[in-house]
């Protein structure tokens, strides 16, 4: 079959590889019929993320057809059924499932002994993404193994498009989970930071979700109009004061809830000198990631807010300002998203017409095309968003 | 070939490549790698054999610049094979004219060893060549085009407007291991009704 494989540092190629095989008695093969290329799927190009092997299957938002299904996952799939399939692979079964916490499944990480290392502890196996999480092959191809494939699935009804559902696998719930964690209030100001997919989601959630008023921050014409489309005033950090604006939208208060919908990779600017000593830090080695924007959003939180993160951190960050969030009783919620907590919910707000996600899509290809379109996806070229492809 | 030796950390029914298809590196990220890791090279050399270096081309004397520009050289290697290649590449080319100039003071009728430093600008010439080449392919390959971007302004995602859109999922139960503490206005609200409840409680 082909699929997109991460060769090194920004060389992805559209190789031909074995088919996968079922390995357990609960996985079930896919035939991938969407797939996505997602923000965090740029950390892995850039190879900011540690622990990617030369020949790792890229993607991690995918949707398909059942083909082919393991004895012990009968009870739940059948061959044919339509499924989106959760980024995080999930038991459904260990304390952490029971709770709702699935991003952290104690069963599906295949290299605790790795994870448990670098994390303290392990977390879910994730698909097409670093070993630390299992080096699962991911959805950017034919085929895809779905490992404890009773529990790690969306059934998606038939008649409804592709592109409508395929972000429930990720974006969709990442952008509802980022807003539901700030507990959002009528009375409330929420501020998102960054107008890329995960971050378009979270103003359409914290519209939906009744916030006072949403503002978004990026300085992207074309992403800052998507997202005043979704009912958010904007905020073009080139041309303005994010922190001055943001007061004065506030009555001097500030947000009281703050989203990171950026994470690692800060846009580098010389008008932001912490970015370009970050930049410096990166390059050599001495700072994994770029954490500005988590900097603006402890300084212009109103006192006692909440931070969301559910942009994605690969490792250490620097000159956190944690005299600035201890003396605020600043609330900082972040994870990988628990995706199938809040799926079944969107599907409905989906069928019932509330949102339709696929507003977000920008291009679609065939998967023969995916590794110019990362090259796209990561310039901003051709007003580039979202990016699915079609294998 | 690498992913052959990587397959060890795979499991059996995992894919493994059987041929490789084209790549997201285009011949300009290429160049750029190559010029990233001469960079390094270079650096590394200037660092630690610097004596050498002054010796070969008559700069006796001049260790302490060699090392210095080593340093720099390994800047522009670290900054060429990151994902600002670009910005690499065109520091190499400034660096280039300062090599230039450094080893045409070593171009004295005097200096026995003129014939190296004229073959050391020859090679600084050609590096300098392919380094402008590759900067401005990398540029030109990276870079947003001007013009006006597309226009999004009819992508709401709301099928019935966002008007109808607003706090319509306020149906929807914030779970309770996700609930922030009170707002102030939660707290002004029920500030009063306590009040009432204490003048009331019997003391």
């Amino acid at each position: 079959m082909r699929a997109l494989v991460w060769h090194g540092k920004e060389d992805i190629r559209c190789d031909t590889v074995t088919d996968p095989e079922i390995e357990q008695p609960r996985d079930a093969i896919v035939k991938v019929t969407s797939c996505a290329i997602c923000g965090s799927d740029l950390h892995l190009f850039h190879n900011f993320i540690p622990a990617m092997l030369p020949g790792d299957i890229m993607g991690h938002e995918m949707m398909g057809e059942v083909v082919e299904v393991g004895p012990e996952a009968r009870h739940k799939l059948k061959v044919g059924d339509r499924v989106v399939v959760p980024f995080t692979i999930i038991c459904g079964q260990c304390d952490q499932c029971k709770r709702g916490n699935f991003s952290v499944c104690e069963a599906t990480n295949r290299k605790k002994y790795l994870a448990d290392k670098v994390f303290g502890h392990p977390t879910a196996g994730l698909f097409g993404y670093t070993h630390l999480t299992g080096g699962y092959p991911g959805g950017q191809a034919e085929y895809l193994r779905v490992p404890f494939a009773d529990a790690t699935h969306i059934k998606v009804p038939d008649g409804i498009p592709d592109e409508k559902v395929l972000f429930l696998g990720d974006i969709f719930p990442t952008g509802w989970q980022a807003a539901v964690q700030c507990d959002i209030q009528p009375t409330d100001t929420v501020a998102i930071w960054g107008c890329g997919p995960v971050g378009q989601m979270a103003i359409r959630s914290a519209v939906l979700l009744g916030a006072k008023q949403v503002v978004a921050i990026d300085h992207l014409p074309e992403r800052l109009e998507m997202a005043e489309a979704g009912g958010a005033i904007t905020i073009n950090f080139d041309e303005e004061s994010v922190v001055e604006r943001l007061n004065e939208l506030t009555g001097g208060l500030g947000p009281e809830k703050c989203i990171d919908a950026i994470g690692m990779e800060a846009h580098v600017s010389p008008s932001m000198p912490d970015t370009v000593y970050d930049r410096a830090k990166q390059m050599v080695g001495a700072e994994s990631d770029r954490p500005h924007v988590l900097r603006e959003m402890i300084y212009v939180c109103r006192p006692a807010g909440v931070i969301s993160i559910p942009g994605v951190y690969g490792g250490l960050v620097d000159k956190i300002p944690m005299g600035q969030l201890m003396n605020k009783g600043l609330t900082i919620r972040t994870g990988q998203t628990h995706v199938n907590r809040w799926t079944d919910d969107l599907l409905r707000r989906i069928e019932e017409g509330q949102i339709d996600p696929s507003f977000v899509i920008t291009h679609s290809v065939s998967l023969e095309e995916g590794p110019e379109m990362y090259k796209v996806f990561r310039d901003k070229q051709d007003s580039c968003i979202k990016v699915v492809l079609k294998p | 070939m690498t992913y052959s030796i990587s397959n060890i950390a795979r499991s059996k029914g995992d894919p493994k490549v059987l041929h490789s298809g084209p790549s997201s590196l285009g011949a300009a990220d290429r160049l750029a790698r190559a010029l990233g890791w001469y960079s390094i090279g270079l650096g590394l050399a200037e660092l630690f054999a610097a004596k050498r270096i002054t010796r070969a081309l008559g700069m006796e004397g001049k260790e302490a610049l060699v090392r210095a520009y080593g340093v720099r050289e390994l800047g522009h290697g670290i900054v060429s094979l990151s994902p600002d290649k670009h910005l690499g590449l065109w520091s190499r080319v400034a660096g280039d004219g300062l090599d230039i100039a450094t080893l045409m003071t070593a171009m004295r009728h005097d200096n026995p060893k003129r014939d190296n430093v004229g073959i050391a600008l020859a090679a600084v010439l050609g590096v300098t060549l392919l380094d402008i080449i590759g900067a401005q392919g990398v540029t030109a390959r990276h870079s947003r085009p001007h013009g006006r971007p597309r226009s999004y302004r009819d992508r709401t995602g709301f099928p019935q407007g966002v008007q109808a859109a607003r706090g319509a999922a306020r149906d929807f139960k914030v779970p309770p291991d996700m609930r922030a503490v009170p707002t102030l206005a939660a707290v002004s609200d029920r500030a009063p009704q306590e009040k009432a409840q204490e003048k009331a409680r019997p003391h």
